[in-house]
């Protein structure tokens, strides 16, 4: 145990450790919201409306009179809710259609890839707006939304990967022993195109929380009176002059939980490379 | 020193003269790891050199070195290293710019991976002559097209307007080969340069080399794995492993009474088309 | 054992739009290898031989002709005989980089085979891969070790392993020692020989090395531009070849015994 903590080489995972610490402290405020923040996120106080930083209220309170810490910790629980389902949703189906495409070939493959495309093509944002009009709006069909919205991305790069693994000889001597396409999706194609998709992945957890702020702050995402951070930019926006703390607050929650998937992303690239090993 | 070296007593100043060349990769805990040991080695002028080993053996770094063109974490640790009667081994990067392709060429392996697939091939090999003669883009278009055709490239004119990928592996080869040749260097220096073609294209790309060797009086520094195109090509021979010369020689005798445990043992791995092998079939 | 008739294989490329291309990558050969003897082909890049040895292999469906491999007709093979016949037919590929999984551990590479046709027991099949590990020459240790951890000819050692784990009949190797040192090269044909010789393999040996070919062959098929053109006994095509284009692979192999014949 002990030679196993010495041979850790801290180096190589600092990036993944430094946004896996900052994403954990997130996750930590986000899971225990109502022991954490010293107030209810819904309890008005109406004589205690947009209040500057003070012992009582260490971030101050919004327009109605709420806590901000405390609605920014609950926000936290939205905002990683929607990251982790929207980024598995694009994960998940992005793969499943991508590897498809690219192991079967030919008709499988233009039929799927084409459709992609056609998604791809539109504006991320655009494409979000739109499915939640069709799906109607609520966070679950936010979190969808954005998932889809995923789905082109995590495909493409899931069937470029693919057509690199496929040309390896371990994937013809898979065949040459006679092995079945399940196995040799799930033992060889798989684990070999997993380094990739999971550094797309955590840039697109970072993607999720901002095309959520988005919709909230469209009014598409989380419905007040619950909090989201984008909807809580969007409310401080209005009092930008007397109540900067408003806009500022939610501003860098979003800043530092994509600052941290993104260094999780980063460092994921180079710590799994198979081949980076000595 | 043997007989295909006499003609080195008359000439005094060897082409390349390499004097106890170290190379060390220095590494992350702070120690440096020896990877070419006090290699010594002549170039006469008009002399084809081989330097043959396996991976690992240095020969690559060491041609790498003379030109100063090592991978960024490997130094010269220590040696001299004179072309003619001009030093390389303290050249600053700038001087050694003017030198390179001007007095020494290189002619890579993977002809494929060092042409530029969206350039025209006559750019590409009238291009030093460009930079180091101050060729105007027609006239060195022009010299392109004579170059391409002293590497016995048919149709010259037409083909200087082509593309890397309209050109076979060999004629790509070539097309590197004259792109080295622009200048009228003392020194070429072929790394693997027919490893990755066919036989009988090698055989083609080796007489070109002989020719230029006769015709322009260049010295060639020829660095392989392969015997058999050592026999073909070389005067003398160097045999190189883990960083260090085992022996080297005139090529008959190399082949003919190698000193060095290693060389016999390479003589005998590498199988012959000749003969049938001991081991029952 | 193995016996082709007329085999080609043409790649087409049918576009949406336009006309299709289509190119013929090996036409109308025919051969035929006896029990426990090797075939050599020997052919330059884009002869056709690799895409040759995938059809025998059945990775690649061939467009015409007829191969039969023990008495058996290989390309319109029902599903339920397919894994008989992979039992029987195994490959070793060229590269040592590339024709492992680099996730898997040698012994879970090694396993696999043995998993894929229900072979034996978890314990027995354990027992097989120290078993077949050392036959090759290798530690059994090596089963825990990863690809990248192990030396170019040390992959080639654990492709042969890999190939004749499931006792084949048929071993097809396309050039499995092309990316290896000499010194190395020597040690990896010395094994598939043994091996070949052990186990009373037929086998088949893809090479652009006319001297590897010589080593290693009983017979020798010349292969150009997708057609066999010169076919004959190992002996008899290095001493006494009949077509141009055999002898001119033949002159443009650089040979140090011509050097050591002049002294």
């Amino acid at each position: 145990m002990i030679s196993v903590l010495r041979d850790f080489d801290w180096r190589r995972w600092r990036l993944v450790l430094t946004g896996g610490t900052i994403i954990g402290l997130i996750l930590i405020c986000a899971i225990f919201a109502p022991w954490i923040a010293p107030y209810s996120p819904y309890d008005l106080d109406v004589v205690a409306m947009l209040q500057s930083p003070s012992g009582a209220h260490l971030l101050g309170t919004d327009e109605l009179g709420r806590d901000l810490l405390s609605r920014t910790i609950h926000a936290a629980r939205i905002s990683m809710e929607v990251a982790f389902i929207a980024a598995s949703v694009g994960l998940i189906f992005g793969t499943l259609i991508g590897v498809a495409a690219a192991y079967f070939g030919g008709l499988v493959d233009m039929v799927l890839m084409r459709f992609m495309e056609l998604l791809f093509s539109f504006p991320a944002i655009l494409l979000a707006v739109v499915l939640m009009a069709s799906l109607g709006t609520s966070i679950l069909n936010a979190m969808i939304a954005i998932g889809i919205v995923f789905i082109p991305g995590f495909s493409r790069l899931a069937r470029a990967a693919t057509e690199v693994v496929l040309r390896e000889q371990y994937v013809e001597a898979a065949r040459a022993i006679g092995m079945g396409h399940g196995r040799i999706v799930f033992v060889e194609i798989l684990p070999n195109i997993l380094a990739p998709l999971l550094v797309e992945a955590a840039v697109a957890f970072s993607y999720a929380i901002l095309l959520e702020s988005a919709l909230s702050f469209l009014g598409l995402g989380a419905q007040p009176p619950e909090p989201s951070w984008g909807n809580m930019l969007n409310t401080g926006r209005g009092f930008m002059g007397q109540a900067p703390w408003l806009s500022i607050v939610p501003g860098a929650a979003i800043f530092f939980s994509v600052l941290g998937f993104n260094l999780i992303g980063d460092g994921l690239r180079d710590v799994l490379d198979p081949y980076m090993k000595e | 020193m043997t007989e295909s070296r006499q003609h080195a007593l008359q000439d005094r100043i060897p082409t390349l003269r390499i004097r106890d060349l170290s190379i060390e990769f220095a590494r992350r805990r702070g120690d440096a790891l020896k990877v070419v040991d006090r290699v010594s080695i002549d170039i006469w002028p008009r002399e084809i050199v081989g330097i043959i080993g396996e991976s690992g053996s240095g020969k690559t770094l060491t041609s790498l070195a003379t030109l100063r063109m090592l991978p960024k974490r490997a130094v010269i640790a220590k040696g001299t290293m004179h072309l003619g009667e001009t030093s390389l081994h303290d050249r600053s990067e700038r001087e050694m710019r003017a030198l390179r392709g001007d007095r020494i060429a290189l002619i890579p392996q993977d002809a494929m991976q060092s042409l530029n697939p969206t350039m025209r091939i006559g750019r590409q090999v009238g291009e030093p002559l460009e930079l180091h003669s101050g060729y105007s883009v027609s006239s060195a278009l022009e010299a392109a097209g004579k170059l391409l055709g002293s590497v016995h490239i048919r149709e010259p004119e037409k083909r200087v307007l082509e593309y890397p990928h309209q050109y076979s592996g060999g004629m790509q080869q070539r097309a590197m080969i004259a792109m080295g040749l622009a200048l009228n260097p003392q020194l070429i220096i072929a790394d693997e340069p027919t490893t990755a073609l066919d036989v009988t294209v090698q055989a083609q790309v080796l007489k070109l080399l002989r020719e230029i060797r006769d015709q322009k009086g260049a010295s060639i520094l020829f660095i392989t794995h392969d015997l058999g195109v050592v026999a073909e090509l070389c005067d003398w021979v160097y045999v190189m492993r883990n960083g260090e010369i085992v022996e080297d020689g005139a090529v008959r005798q190399i082949f003919t009474a190698p000193r060095a445990e290693y060389t016999r043992m390479l003589l005998d791995a590498t199988p012959s088309i000749h003969t049938t092998p001991a081991v029952a079939r | 054992m193995i016996s082709l008739t007329d085999v080609g294989k043409t790649f087409g490329h049918t576009r949406l739009f336009g006309a299709s291309t289509e190119f013929a990558a090996v036409t109308d050969v025919s051969l035929s290898v006896a029990r426990g003897k090797t075939l050599g082909i020997v052919g330059e890049s884009g002869s056709g031989k690799s895409t040759l040895l995938r059809i025998i292999l059945g990775l690649i469906p061939p467009t015409s002709g007829s191969i039969v491999i023990d008495g058996q007709d290989i390309v319109n093979l029902r599903r339920r005989d397919e894994k008989a016949f992979r039992r029987k037919v195994q490959p070793i590929f060229q590269n040592p980089a590339s024709s492992f999984n680099p996730r898997q551990s040698i012994g879970a590479i090694l396993k696999a085979p043995l998993e894929v046709h229900g072979i034996g027991t978890r314990q027995s099949r354990r027992d097989r891969v120290s078993e077949m590990l050392e036959r090759v020459g290798l530690p059994a240790e090596y089963a825990a070790r990863h690809p990248h951890q192990l030396s170019g000819g040390q992959k080639q050692r654990v492709a042969i392993a890999r190939a004749v784990i499931l006792k084949p009949a048929v071993v097809l190797a396309d050039e499995p020692t092309s990316a290896l040192d000499v010194s190395v090269q020597a040690q990896v044909l010395d094994l598939f020989r043994e091996t070949r010789e052990a186990m009373g393999l037929t086998s088949i040996f893809v090479s652009h090395n006319l001297a590897v070919i010589r080593q290693v062959s009983d017979t020798v098929a010349v292969m150009r531009l997708g057609r066999i053109v010169e076919m004959g006994s190992v002996d008899a095509i290095f001493a006494n070849p009949q077509h141009d284009y055999t002898r001119a692979l033949i002159d443009a192999v650089p040979d140090p015994a011509a050097i050591m014949a002049q002294a």
